[in-house]
């Protein structure tokens, strides 16, 4: 069976400056501060315990409040897999860093969520739509979106 | 005088008759060369997860049966086995048997297209493979039939187990099936594998390293083929694969004739799963009663299952009403894509299409 790495192992292997960056723990997934995403994402894929090598998938919720980047990744070596989120509460213009970098799977991911939800992420290489086309007015998984009337 | 050639960029599609739906790659050529490959995808967006939204638990089945259409039965069960996580739904031994079974059954199933359809990309005699694959699947297809009525938008499964029990007419369509589809995949197999066409054309044609398909979240068939041992019936069994023997078969360069072989060796395992299960399945009932509109605690799930083209999961979160806050499909067929400038770049523009039918990718699915 998949591992899934308990929040609490996680906790005590995190080096210092990570362990204090994680603002809150539910279930299993940690939620970290957008601005760490890209640091945590380089510690996970690196360390020698974890050996996090792909992302399984990535995966926006919008909450009206703030939304919610989940990441779901995961060890093929070690057969393990592990949950962290990150909430944006700048909803006129959400940012976040890319993952690309750290985990390759996250190209076509990463491009689908900024497609559908609205979120741009920095240092991607190709930041534009996939599903829609360009010049589609707004992101329609963003539960504030309001429907086209194609009737006419 | 050196000789000076231009780059040339053309479109393969939105309507090229091998793109498996509605698919364009803008691909550009230095003389013969690819230097460059660029999948746009879209043009089949349905808004499934939007959809998803407005409809109740039990609605949704509906709606994953249009993802993947070769592979219902698999979309079928990575939805609900995520509902079932999501609201604590238990499932009887019976149902989650039958489930195996037809999982397995749409595992030949979308194989055998995945095959046939390399096969006529590769113009190999006229159509014939091709015509020998669709002969067999016809047969999954007509006992599917029998099992819901439908053949293709199957929507067999429902939260807590099936719609339905099996008839008797599909357990002796089936003694048939498992005695007669060895020797047809042997067959089939004799046709295309010692072939020096075949050979010539597919072994190392599109060599994707396990390094790169790793890192780029490739599952499936086509992650096997590069070497690496990994298929979530082993790793984190579900319903019942931890009760029954099969291998994992893997390729060793990760070329199109290793895709190619993967997926005929896996239709030779689904036969023996299929065997196992014929013995082992227990009598009982097949659905835990629920109610057709029901409430999920709010909460979160996330599951997965080994779909025919690679991992297909669901995230589907709840905020306590009738249907999903969010629904989230991670489809194999769409991050798949992403190795495809991988494969393409460094070959030929006669190779281009036989890369490309070895991925195996439903639009449905990519664009959801």
């Amino acid at each position: 069976m998949t591992k899934i790495l308990s929040t609490e192992y996680l906790t005590t292997i995190l080096p210092d400056d990570l362990k204090k960056s994680v603002i809150d723990i539910a279930d299993d997934c940690l939620y970290i501060p957008p601005q760490d995403v890209l640091k945590f994402a380089k510690f996970l894929r690196n360390d020698s315990r974890l050996q996090l090598e792909s992302i399984i998938s990535l995966t926006g919720v919008d909450y009206i409040e703030y939304f919610e980047i989940v990441y779901h990744i995961r060890s093929m070596i070690r057969n393990s897999s592990m949950i962290f989120a990150t909430r944006i509460f700048d909803r006129s213009s959400p940012k976040l860093s890319s993952v690309v970098s750290v985990w390759r799977g996250a190209e076509l991911q990463e491009r689908e969520v900024f497609d559908l939800m609205g979120i741009e992420f920095e240092n991607h290489p190709q930041m534009s739509r996939i599903l829609l086309w360009e010049g589609f007015n707004g992101h329609p998984l963003r539960k504030d979106f309001e429907y086209i009337d194609l009737t006419d | 005088m050196a000789f000076k050639t231009e780059p040339v960029t053309i479109n393969l599609g939105p309507q090229h008759p091998s793109t498996h739906g509605v698919f364009r790659l803008k691909v550009t050529f230095d003389g013969e060369q690819i230097v460059d490959a660029e999948p746009v995808i879209g043009y089949m967006h349905r808004g499934t997860e939007k959809l998803a939204e407005e409809r109740s638990y039990v609605q949704i089945v509906t709606l994953t049966d249009r993802l993947d259409w070769v592979s219902s039965m698999t979309n079928n069960l990575a939805y609900v086995r995520t509902v079932e996580k999501l609201a604590n739904i238990d499932v009887p031994i019976r149902a989650r048997y039958l489930r195996v079974l037809c999982s397995e059954l749409q595992r030949i199933a979308s194989h055998l297209i995945a095959t046939g359809f390399l096969m006529q990309e590769l113009g190999t005699f006229g159509g014939t493979p091709l015509m020998y694959c669709f002969r067999e699947r016809e047969k999954i297809l007509d006992m599917f039939e029998m099992l819901c009525g439908a053949r293709i938008t199957l929507s067999y499964m429902r939260p807590g187990g099936l719609v339905q029990d099996a008839p008797p007419e599909f357990w002796e369509r089936l003694k048939i099936f498992q005695k007669e589809m060895p020797g047809y995949v042997d067959e089939l197999e004799s046709l295309i594998s010692d072939n020096e066409v075949v050979l010539a054309r597919t072994k190392n044609v599109g060599i994707l390293s396990d390094r790169v398909a790793v890192d780029s979240s490739v599952t499936g068939p086509m992650l096997r083929a590069s070497g690496v041992r990994w298929d979530l019936r082993k790793a984190d069994p579900y319903e019942v694969y931890n009760s029954l023997h099969f291998e994992i078969p893997i390729g060793s360069v990760g070329d199109t004739f290793d895709r190619y072989f993967v997926r005929i060796n896996e239709i030779r395992e689904s036969i023996k799963i299929i065997n196992q299960v014929v013995e082992q399945i227990p009598t009982g009932p097949i659905r835990t009663e629920i109610p057709y509109f029901f409430k999920p605690p709010i909460g979160n799930a996330y599951t997965s299952v080994e779909a025919p083209k690679g991992e297909l999961g669901f995230y589907l979160v709840s905020d306590g009403g009738i249907s999903p806050y969010r629904c989230h499909i991670r489809s194999p067929s769409f991050i798949n894509l992403t190795v495809l400038k991988d494969l393409l770049v460094g070959s030929t523009m006669a190779d281009l299409i036989v890369v490309f039918g070895s991925i195996d990718i439903v639009m449905g699915e990519v664009d959801r």
